[in-house]
């Protein structure tokens, strides 16, 4: 152990550790911009949280700088406070400064430390060097450099969470920037959409495409009939969105919340996650029957299908034809539902509230349109969600709870756990043990999948099918672990769930930022919490919604109807 | 957190250079394959054979040492040495470092961009020409400077621009 003494407090902590975290002990919380411990992250590059050491001594950087036996550590005297100041003027100097224009308003790292040192005015020249060249090319994503501060951790996100490795920093000098590989728009490079490059930027240089203004039009049009669907994860995040304790469920205030918004019909993607088991569990039961394809990975991550397209196209056949929950209630909205009600599907407007930045692009995938009309109109992040709630004036907090709408907002407990990683496999083998062993599993909760692990893996004995056996992988870089197993022939799994992001959607590039496991873990908490306390039914089969979607619409799983709505095809788009 | 990335990108075939050529670039990789630190001399040696480094090459780069395309491209930018277009037979740079930019730098380069139909960072078509703004050549006492291969021509005169050229062949 080491002792030192940080602003006149003694702290004893091991050797190596860094004056940052040993500063923390103590309570003091060093501003930072660059690091983000969170994706082992310390590239020491923004100089935000110098401090003093041994008086008189050098300004180090504290997020890199490891304590030293009778180190005496100073973090905010006057020669740190200038420092400080400078190194923030400096960023400021080089910056668009437009925070009233900007969506990171509120939330930005960079803004709330200028605050925070009390920066009032910059010294220095404002060269505004670097060229506002915005992207928007892809459906999901804006980035705009001119707002980039250089910490890189977008780059850390991009490669070691997700291994896709195509942000880079480019050029030198003024000229650095981060770009894609080549310095090609989004849209043209292997870009997934996931937006975990967003959910750890620290400023509005990478955000999401912000579609608020068309909900609110399509709300405010008499010939439109908006419906909207919220995905399982939503009900565990919009809370602290809007500044709810982290993890608090929010299932019936996020319903009184849409309806005040003035959608015609609360429904819910829960109801086709329910479906999606239904139809994946007999596909699956199908090929281990036929002899098909496995093993069979599960398809409901529109950021990990489209890292699949590019990346090991030779395992599309593995991947499951079912579309995600998202897209099939798109589907079965403007069919199923239209035919019901007796609306005409063209003034069916599908709205989602997603957890995900992929999911905009999904919905955009020229192939999501057997409806005959585009299946799902908008796509809404829970940050949008959480911010058309704030225009709206909604006072979300007292708000008191409201129900879903039938028939597509029934659900069971199933569907909820399919916003954590895990969840889609314990949903899916809660049902295909109770139609193969004509029994239920002899406990519903199959902990070996559930929680944080990179990959995870698990067998089961399904009645006559014998041991099945599973793996679960979270985040593109896990992904690939599995992924090389199946390639070079030493994977023996029958079922693998593969989520984009980490955590699964609770950890979406499109929730409240930035993240953390910790809040993952509670995200996720709610989860497990709906549907083991919350739900009386628990597993996807006894919802009684889809068994009369069953029997007055789509009539059999893998059937006909469900083949051309609810079952898709992939591309293989190369590198 | 480090891992292999399974293979990055395709090798797309390239129609800029003769089999031979693309012979030789596989050869270095070859070479250099199972090293540690191998992608700044690969680049260097594959640079002195073609001359540049467009996309297809960095391509075929990244495929060969199993790197991704971004940190090919990422080096590649780094690096003044390193550049993705051709560079012309005789390179010219202008300077526009502070005494040039004051005393007529910038109608040198207007010239330059007017006779040879290229901007900062091109090369003519026929390849005999490359232009590249530089900042303080260190020769501010007879700005505007512009030097031409290693031929440094001070006090330049963008009404002689034009003479000039022809001199290179
Ligand atoms: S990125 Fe942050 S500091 Fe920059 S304009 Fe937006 S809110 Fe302001
Ligand atoms: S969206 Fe995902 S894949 Fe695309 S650049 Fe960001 S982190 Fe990388
Ligand atoms: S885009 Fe954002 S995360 Fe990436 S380097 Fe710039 S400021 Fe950092
Ligand atoms: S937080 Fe320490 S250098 Fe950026």
């Amino acid at each position: 152990m080491i002792t030192l003494t940080i602003d006149n407090q003694k702290v004893q902590v091991p050797k190596g550790t860094t004056i940052l975290e040993a500063a923390k002990k103590v309570g003091i919380n060093i501003p930072t911009l660059c690091a983000m411990p969170e994706i082992h992250h310390t590239p020491g590059a923004c100089r935000v949280c110098v401090v003093e050491i041994d008086r008189g001594r050098a300004l180090v950087a504290s997020c890199v700088y490891p304590v030293a036996e009778g180190m005496k550590v100073n973090t905010i005297n006057e020669r740190v406070r200038k420092a400080q100041k400078a190194i923030v003027e400096f960023l400021l100097s080089d910056h668009p400064r437009d925070c009233n224009l900007c969506q990171k308003s509120g939330r930005c790292e960079l803004q709330k430390v200028a605050e925070r040192i009390g920066v009032r005015e910059i010294r220095v020249p404002c060269t505004d060097f670097t060229e506002r060249s915005i992207d928007d090319s892809s459906p999901s994503l804006i980035r705009d450099s001119s707002k980039c501060i250089n910490c890189l951790r977008c780059v850390t996100a991009c490669s070691d969470i997700q291994g896709v490795h195509l942000l880079t920093p480019s050029d030198r000098g003024f000229e650095s920037r981060v770009v894609p590989a080549m310095g090609k728009d989004l849209m043209d490079s292997a870009c997934t959409f996931c937006g975990q490059c967003a959910v750890v930027c620290p400023t509005g240089a990478i955000i999401e495409k912000d579609e608020v203004d068309k909900v609110l039009k399509a709300l405010e049009d008499p010939t439109k009939h908006v419906v909207v669907q919220e995905a399982p994860a939503i009900r565990g995040t919009l809370g602290e969105e809007l500044g709810l304790p982290v993890g608090t469920l929010v299932t019936g205030k996020m319903i009184a919340a849409l309806r005040k918004l003035g959608f015609d019909k609360v429904f819910d993607t829960n109801f086709t996650a329910d479906l999606t088991i239904i139809e994946e569990g007999h596909e699956l039961l199908h090929r281990a029957k036929t002899g098909g394809k496995l093993p069979m990975i599960t398809s409901c991550s529109p950021g990990w299908i489209k890292f699949i397209e590019h990346f090991y196209p030779q395992l599309l056949p593995n991947l499951s034809t079912c579309k995600s929950p998202q897209q099939m209630f798109g589907a079965l909205a403007k069919t199923y539902y239209a035919s019901l009600a007796g609306i005409d599907p063209k003034s069916i407007f599908v709205v989602s509230i997603m957890p995900c930045t992929a999911k905009k692009f999904e919905a955009s995938r020229p192939e999501m349109n057997s409806s005959g009309y585009q299946d799902v109109d908008v796509v809404l992040t829970t940050r949008e969600l959480g911010r058309l709630i704030r225009l709206a004036g909604i006072d979300f907090a007292n708000l008191e709870p409201e129900d879903f709408d039938a028939p597509m907002g029934q659900y069971t407990g199933a569907a909820t756990i399919f916003g954590a990683t895990g969840g889609v496999m314990e949903a899916a083998l809660r049902t295909v043990y109770a139609v193969v062993a004509k029994k239920n599993l002899p406990s519903l909760d199959i902990t070996p999948v559930r929680g944080l692990d990179g990959v995870k893996e698990a067998s089961v004995v399904v009645g006559e099918l014998g041991e099945v056996r599973v793996a679960v992988a979270h985040g593109l870089s896990n992904a690939r672990k599995v992924l090389d197993k199946i390639v070079d022939g030493t994977a023996n799994y029958h079922f693998i769930e593969i989520m984009c992001c980490p955590g699964g959607c609770v950890g979406g590039g499109g929730q409240p930022c930035p993240p953390s496991d910790e809040k993952r873990k509670l995200r996720a908490q709610a989860l497990y919490t709906d549907d083991a306390n919350v739900q009386k039914l628990r597993q996807s089969h006894e919802n009684p919604a889809i068994t009369d979607l069953y029997k007055n619409f789509l009539k059999e799983p893998l059937g006909e109807k469900s083949h051309h709505l609810l079952h898709t095809h992939y591309v293989n788009r190369g590198l | 957190m480090h891992h292999e990335v399974n293979v990055p990108v395709s090798k797309t075939i390239s129609d800029e250079f003769t089999p031979d050529i693309l012979v030789k670039v596989d050869e270095v990789i070859e070479r250099f394959k199972s090293k540690q630190g191998a992608l700044i001399p690969v680049l260097e040696e594959v640079q002195t054979i073609t001359g540049y480094l467009p996309e297809s090459l960095q391509r075929r780069v990244a495929f060969g040492l199993n790197l991704p395309l971004s940190q090919v491209y990422g080096v590649v930018t780094f690096y003044s040495f390193f550049t993705m277009v051709p560079r012309g037979k005789h390179q010219i740079k202008v300077c526009l470092g502070t005494a040039c930019h004051v005393r007529g730098g910038q109608q040198i380069e207007n010239e330059l961009e007017e006779k040879l139909h290229i901007c900062p960072g091109e090369c003519t078509n026929d390849r005999k020409f490359s232009l590249e703004i530089v900042r303080c050549l260190g020769a501010c006492g007879v700005a505007p400077v512009m030097v031409i291969g290693n031929d440094i021509h001070k006090q330049a005169n963008p009404t002689k621009i034009g003479t000039i050229l022809k001199k290179y062949n």
